[in-house]
């Protein structure tokens, strides 16, 4: 597999971090860095992976299967990930992951048709005095309401 | 941009950079005392480090409130092995949001937090293990990192005197467990984040089966001005056996939910009243978790109390990790109970049984529960259940997840029986059945 040249910057940065003979180290790290690139993590990605850290491909799948994270399938373009948990449940939440799902027409770990979007009901985001808080892919809203989140996803489905 | 205004009330040593202009930047935190804690530091033995951080009375601020000058301390003074210094940036109790911003808005007050406690135990590389959510953190900490390695406040021979300190982020990849010293370890070996026996414990035997000294980000963070005011300036700002300050997250029903860093021991109705603006449309109190979900509720009544470790360990609860969660009076406690269990039983490693199989019962118990369909005999049954996963458990978690589950049952036993033969949730508008 050929990675992106700022992948495998990214990815040097984790294995320079490893003490000599502790590249199993940088295991976690390159897979969630990988998949960002490649979608999910592919039977090629773990081939890649474990040929890089010298690794069997099991080791590189049973760390696979522990992290929430990481998945098999590609997410939507936008991962709505929306936090239930109990500081945003108090404040609207659930609701607001109700309104995402029927708004998009798709539930928890769905993704869209045309795969613009996918929602996943995520614990804790560590954004728990500005909730209901949610992610999509990396990027945090806070004080979120059904009708911000009706904003962005319009914001987010322009064409740019 | 700050996440939320700060109130009156604060005392700013950890947030002091706040707001300011570039507060990330090297320039900003030089311009402001930045690394006179390691400077000081440079010129002590390493007893003398360690004695200051014990004389602060800084207790972890991750959860448990172990003394951090104690915990140095252990980590062996003539092993011949590498030793290490690993930051738990895994922050993931639900109610906790602090950790976030100290490295938004300091990072370099982390950094130099673990340079110093690399010099006290002999260390010469550390890692931020950060959670996988947190990105541009990571990216962050990068370039702080980047930053102060140019500016040769990380590498060989820091400032001339002969000590080499490099740092290193590592994140994570979606998992509360790793939040555990154990788990994380083994996250950062590249394994499954299952935890450790203990003994030993980290600070002989940790990541690379090396020393390590292991903390919480706040921890680190409060270590540059112990070292740079004294720990005993330090110890004064809070309680006696409770140093300083800390940020608390105010969550949920409050007027004014946010992190504000108040003097440890501070009064709990206080903070929600007069830092929080009281709770949210003129409503009632009816309980709050006082340090995180894995901390025992406590009921309205109960709140009157300090914000130190110890106060609440009297009270039955704990200080836990600062996350402090309000319920009005309009509040289902059985489905906040549920709601946490489900995230218990979603988390749990599945290493030992009675956490892997006690946390799927407890949530099924408690969805029905609030689903309308619970007995009688289910209510001592959740209390039985929970109280069989107390101590038996590699790690805490089987504690963390039981203990909530115990105080909501005793606590709040009749909002349970108000569900009780089929009825609705009191506290659904709708009052309709709950679909689970």
């Amino acid at each position: 597999m050929t990675f992106s040249p700022e992948l495998e910057a990214r990815l040097g940065r984790v294995i320079a971090s490893c003490p000599p003979g502790r590249a199993r180290s940088a295991l976690v790290p390159m897979l969630l860095y990988a998949q960002d690139e490649v979608g999910a993590i592919t039977p090629e990605l773990v081939a890649e992976v474990s040929r890089r850290l010298n690794l069997s491909p099991l080791q590189v799948e049973e760390v696979v299967s522990y992290y929430s994270m990481l998945r098999r399938k590609p997410a939507g373009k936008h991962h709505i990930q929306i936090c239930t948990n109990i500081s945003c449940m108090l404040v609207g939440g659930t609701e607001l992951f109700d309104h995402a799902c029927r708004r998009l027409g798709i539930g928890n770990q769905e993704a869209t048709p045309d795969g613009q979007f996918s929602i996943e009901e995520v614990e804790c985001l560590g954004a728990c005095s500005w909730g209901p808080a949610l992610q999509v892919n990396y990027d945090y809203h806070h004080d979120m309401t059904p009708e911000k989140l009706d904003r962005l996803i319009e914001e987010l489905e322009k064409p740019r | 941009m700050l996440y939320n205004e700060p109130s009156p009330l604060e005392v700013k040593v950890l947030t002091r950079r706040f707001g300011l202009p570039n507060s990330a930047s090297l320039d900003t935190y030089l311009a402001t005392q930045g690394f006179e804690g390691f400077r000081k530091a440079l010129a002590m033995t390493r007893d003398g480090i360690i004695d200051e951080v014990k004389k602060s009375n800084l207790r972890g601020r991750g959860g448990a409130g172990f003394p951090a000058g104690l915990k140095w301390g252990f980590v062996p003074r003539n092993s011949p092995k590498p030793k290490y210094v690993v930051a738990n940036a895994d922050e993931g109790e639900p109610g906790t949001c602090k950790d976030r911003l100290l490295m938004e808005f300091d990072p370099h007050s982390l950094i130099e937090g673990m340079l110093i406690a690399g010099l006290a135990v002999g260390a010469k590389a550390g890692y931020i293990y950060i959670r996988g959510e947190y990105r541009y953190l990571i990216e962050l900490m990068d370039r702080a990192i980047d930053e102060a390695r140019a500016g040769g406040w990380l590498g060989r021979n820091i400032l001339g005197g002969g000590f080499d300190f490099d740092l290193y982020t590592h994140s994570g990849a979606g998992s509360y467990e790793c939040g555990e010293e154990s788990a994380l370890l083994e996250s950062l070996e590249g394994k499954r984040g299952v935890p450790r026996i203990r003994p030993p414990f980290p600070a002989v035997s940790g990541v690379f089966q090396c020393p390590t000294v292991l903390n919480n980000v706040e921890t680190f963070c409060a270590v540059p001005a112990i070292l740079r005011d004294g720990g005993a300036a330090f110890a004064d700002l809070g309680t006696p056996k409770n140093g300083g300050t800390r940020l608390f997250c105010l969550s949920g029903h409050v007027n004014r939910p946010g992190v504000y860093e108040l003097p440890m021991g501070f009064n709990l109705l206080r903070m929600i009243n007069e830092v929080g603006g009281g709770v949210r449309g003129g409503r009632k109190l009816k309980a709050v978790i006082p340090g995180g979900s894995s901390c025992p509720v406590l009921k309205a009544e109960e709140c009157d109390l300090p914000m130190d470790f110890d106060s609440l360990a009297k009270a039955g609860s704990m200080l836990g990790s600062g996350g402090v969660v309000v319920m009005d009076e309009t509040t289902c406690m059985v489905k906040a109970a549920a709601r946490i269990m489900r995230f218990y039983a979603h988390e749990s490693c599945g290493f030992c049984t009675p956490c892997r199989e006690g946390t799927a019962w407890l949530r099924k118990l408690l969805d029905r529960f609030h689903g309308g369909r619970g007995t009688p005999t289910d209510i001592a049954l959740i209390g039985d259940l929970a109280r069989s996963m107390l101590g038996r458990t590699f790690c805490p978690f089987g504690d963390a997840a039981a203990m909530p589950a115990i105080s909501f049952v005793e606590k709040f036993r009749h909002e349970f029986e108000a569900h009780l033969n089929g009825r609705p949730c009191p506290f659904e508008p709708t009052g309709q059945l709950v679909e689970v």
